[in-house]
């Protein structure tokens, strides 16, 4: 068996590609208007709960500051990275990989149990035992795929006022446009945060048979 | 060594490459196919008439941002100020059977629709008013509006680093129940700041699709005439997309 589904290995590489261009791109989006605000409006300082650095050119897309062509980058990659996270939820979802290998059993959570895989990892030791992944990879992964990106496209759509026509509780549910867009960045960092944790374990865990395994697939007895 | 070729090509797709990327031509077509797939889905979803949220009044912030163009330096633009724009006209024009020459005084006249909505600026912010105005398409039906017209091109007073403000809309928007021709907001004559004495509003789309200090409405078939021809002053001057739903 492989050790990551081919729908697994290529919604991952297209979600790394959509999501530096979302992030960089978004970036670009932020220096037009360096504040966040709660509610549903907000225009000046003294409305501000968080006052954004300018992001440089070398992290935006593109590397000048151009509010009409990230924006296009942006609303491009947001097709592809709603729809092909929506593929892969369903494959995954049918293909058994979420209940499998996503989904926690009741010891997992116990706090000893956590403890103890917490301090395996403080000890570099990422043998996971039974099953695919370890709780903190379970929470993790969890976290990710059925929270922060799910929260990118729902925030987005709320900063749309033509979507917004269609889904008006969605924006109530945030708390406003202003919140969503809070929300949009903040969430947009946690990831960022996941992407630097997700690279350092990768690079701590054999970088070379992790990256192949995400390329070729890999198999489970090869990493016994 | 396919790994490597991969991290080389998101490395060269993400740094020089975007910048060639966004100058190309299919990048134009790709960004342009995905703007219609955004308004094709919104419209699909929400309807030709599904309306904006509207806010009660405590909603409303405490004072509304200018953007853009918050004052024009022209002697008849301070004269108009000065009497009250007593003497403003908002021309009716293009494809229509009655051209028209409306005065604040019969517009006001018309019946009014108010509105309390939230502007969101293409930039990030919102700010939230209380909007008062004939509907864009009562207006139109008076001037009995040909069936070849496609879109309205509104016409402003203002100009920006020496372009003249326009903006356009299809005429699904033109006849919006929310699309009104606003003179008051939050309930007073409408400060210069905001476009006096006449603005549209866009309620479905981004700030600058709501073009302040009308002075003409013009119906046309087609808006290659119009400036660079991209249906309005941003689209033309920066490149912001003319739908501005998303």
């Amino acid at each position: 068996m492989k050790r990551h589904a081919l729908s697994t290995r290529i919604w991952h590489w297209i979600n790394v590609v959509s999501l530096a261009v979302l992030f960089m791109s978004g970036l670009n989006i932020s220096n037009a208007h360096r504040r966040l605000y709660w509610g549903d409006w907000g225009f000046e300082p003294s409305m501000a709960w968080f006052s954004v650095p300018r992001f440089p050119g070398w992290a935006t897309i593109p590397g000048y500051y151009s509010l009409a062509v990230a924006r296009d980058w942006h609303v491009l990659f947001a097709w592809i990275f709603a729809v092909s996270l929506l593929l892969f939820m369903l494959t995954a979802l049918l293909n058994g990989h979420f209940r499998r290998d996503l989904v926690t059993r009741r010891r997992e959570w116990r706090p000893s149990a956590i403890w103890a895989d917490i301090r395996k990892h403080l000890k570099f030791d990422f043998d996971h035992g039974e099953g695919k992944f370890n709780f903190l990879q379970k929470a993790s992964y969890g976290i990710v795929i059925f929270i922060l990106l799910p929260m990118m496209i729902f925030t987005g759509m709320v900063m749309s006022p033509g979507m917004e026509v269609s889904v008006p509780w969605l924006g109530d549910l945030f708390g406003g446009r202003q919140s969503a867009r809070s929300l949009h960045f903040i969430c947009a960092w946690l990831l960022f945060a996941f992407f630097l944790i997700h690279i350092v374990l990768v690079l701590l865990s054999g970088p070379i048979g992790q990256l192949r395994d995400m390329i070729t697939g890999g198999r489970i007895d090869e990493k016994a | 060594m396919k790994r490597r070729n991969v991290l080389a090509g998101i490395a060269a797709t993400l740094t020089a490459g975007c910048s060639k990327i966004s100058d190309s031509e299919w990048f134009g077509a790709a960004v342009d196919g995905a703007e219609k797939l955004h308004r094709g889905a919104q419209r699909a979803i929400g309807g030709q008439k599904g309306l904006a949220p509207e806010f009660s009044a405590k909603d409303i912030s405490p004072f509304f941002r200018g953007n853009g163009s918050i004052d024009i330096d022209k002697p008849a633009y301070r004269a108009a100020v000065e009497n009250g724009f007593v003497d403003w006209k908002l021309d009716i024009t293009g494809l229509v059977d009655r051209e028209l020459s409306l005065s604040m005084v019969q517009l006001k006249a018309l019946p009014q629709r108010t509105q309390i909505t939230r502007h969101d600026c293409v930039e990030g912010w919102s700010a939230i008013g209380q909007w008062t105005g004939p509907q864009l398409g009562l207006i139109l039906d008076m001037a009995a509006v040909r069936p070849e017209a496609n879109y309205v091109v509104f016409h402003c007073a203002d100009t920006l680093n020496g372009a003249n403000y326009y903006e356009s809309v299809d005429m699904g928007d033109a006849y919006h129940p929310q699309t009104i021709i606003a003179h008051e907001l939050n309930g007073e004559a409408l400060p210069v700041r905001n476009g006096a004495p006449l603005r549209v509003r866009i309620e479905r789309q981004l700030g600058y699709k709501s073009a302040k200090y009308l002075t003409g409405i013009e119906a046309v078939a087609s808006l290659d005439d119009f400036g660079e021809g991209k249906g309005g002053y941003w689209e033309d001057r920066t490149g912001y997309q003319w739908y501005a739903g998303t």
